[in-house]
């Protein structure tokens, strides 16, 4: 809804065009303090190349590698970050929140 | 998501067309779902579609869940826009509290001296005629106007060039009587009473405002009223 997020999907698109494989990063649910809101993007290319935020900050890490698996696989994939999460201490979370981000490739 | 998809998001966002992307999570299948009886994409339970409707009119993205299967209903609405004609001593809060809720937010005043944008930082401020601007600015149904130079020469041009369009508010400052003559004006021009009955005048909710930074607050809380009670009674 942002200025912001009309460039997250135009840089995917653009990213596709200048032929990089391209996966995006949506954060669906929050609970708690998270600090960026559902609707929040992420666009990674091939090479490991972000712009925008799910997170800021704490979980793009684990996000960008699960995008690359996406960007492998073709498949879709749901990443869940939080305090009950030992995944979350190792990157972090320290927000006290709680999210579900989607991750998906960009054909 | 599919490149087609993608293209075709991209596209509504530059025409300024409201749109829901849905996510079926599981698989990654997708539907734009539109205001009206549109989709595109996937077929989706009906239930699924009214919630992503729902979502449109509320401006909010969630996650739903149905038939066992968890959807990611994405809101892409335009901005939201709010036209201040008049670089007025209310204009200054105005256009501070309408950026914090949301607002892109422009200032239109003609006399230089009073739109000097060092007064009004981070905001867009055009030194031209309202119905220049407004003209080519195509206000739709997510913009809203504020009157408050007072001034007939200023304030009358901006109301005639958007009394028909589909702005979802119209406010005018100034007292019963200068209202009451403003109408005498549009009525004069050819504006129907249904036109000029769009108009909210005297501008903002009665809260019994005082200050500038106060009636700008009831300013803000009669758009956030018509935007928000009119999406709750099933309008845009």
């Amino acid at each position: 809804m942002t200025a912001r997020q009309d460039d997250i999907l135009k840089t995917a698109a653009a990213w596709r065009d200048a032929g990089q494989q391209v996966a995006l990063a949506t954060v669906i649910t929050t609970w708690g303090s998270s600090p960026r809101p559902v609707g929040s993007q992420l666009v990674v290319d091939g090479e490991g190349h972000f712009e925008g935020s799910v997170s800021g900050g704490c979980i793009e890490g684990a996000v960008i590698e699960a995008a690359n698996g996406a960007m492998e696989s073709g498949k879709p994939a749901i990443l869940e970050f939080g305090v009950s999460d030992e995944q979350a201490w190792e990157v972090g979370l320290a927000c006290g929140g709680n999210v579900q981000v989607y991750v998906e490739k960009v054909e | 998501m599919k490149r087609g998809m993608l293209d075709r998001l991209n596209a509504d966002r530059e025409n300024k067309r409201p749109v829901a992307l849905v996510s079926e999570t599981g698989a990654g299948s997708q539907t734009l779902v539109y205001e009206d009886e549109q989709t595109s994409g996937e077929e989706l339970p009906q239930e699924v579609l009214s919630q992503a409707r729902a979502a449109l009119a509320n401006d909010r993205s969630e996650a739903v869940e149905n038939g066992g299967k968890q959807y990611f209903i994405q809101v892409h609405n335009p901005p939201l826009r709010l036209f201040i004609i008049g670089a007025v001593h209310i204009t200054q809060p105005l256009a501070q509290i309408a950026s914090l809720a949301g607002y892109g937010v422009t200032v239109i005043d003609p006399r230089r001296a009073f739109a000097d944008s060092e007064r009004f930082p981070g905001i867009e401020v055009s030194t031209e005629w309202p119905d220049d601007v407004l003209g080519r600015a195509a206000p739709d149904r997510r913009t809203a106007i504020v009157t408050l130079t007072h001034d007939p020469k200023i304030d009358d041009p901006a109301l005639e060039s958007i009394l028909a369009s589909e702005v979802f508010y119209i406010g005018s400052l100034g007292s019963n009587r200068t209202h009451g003559k403003r109408l005498v004006r549009l009525h004069e021009k050819g504006f129907s009473e249904q036109q000029t009955g769009r108009i909210h005048g005297p501008v903002g909710l009665n809260i019994g405002a005082k200050s500038p930074a106060e009636i700008a607050i009831s300013i803000m809380a009669e758009i956030t009223e018509a935007r928000r009670m009119a999406a709750a009674s099933g309008g845009a």
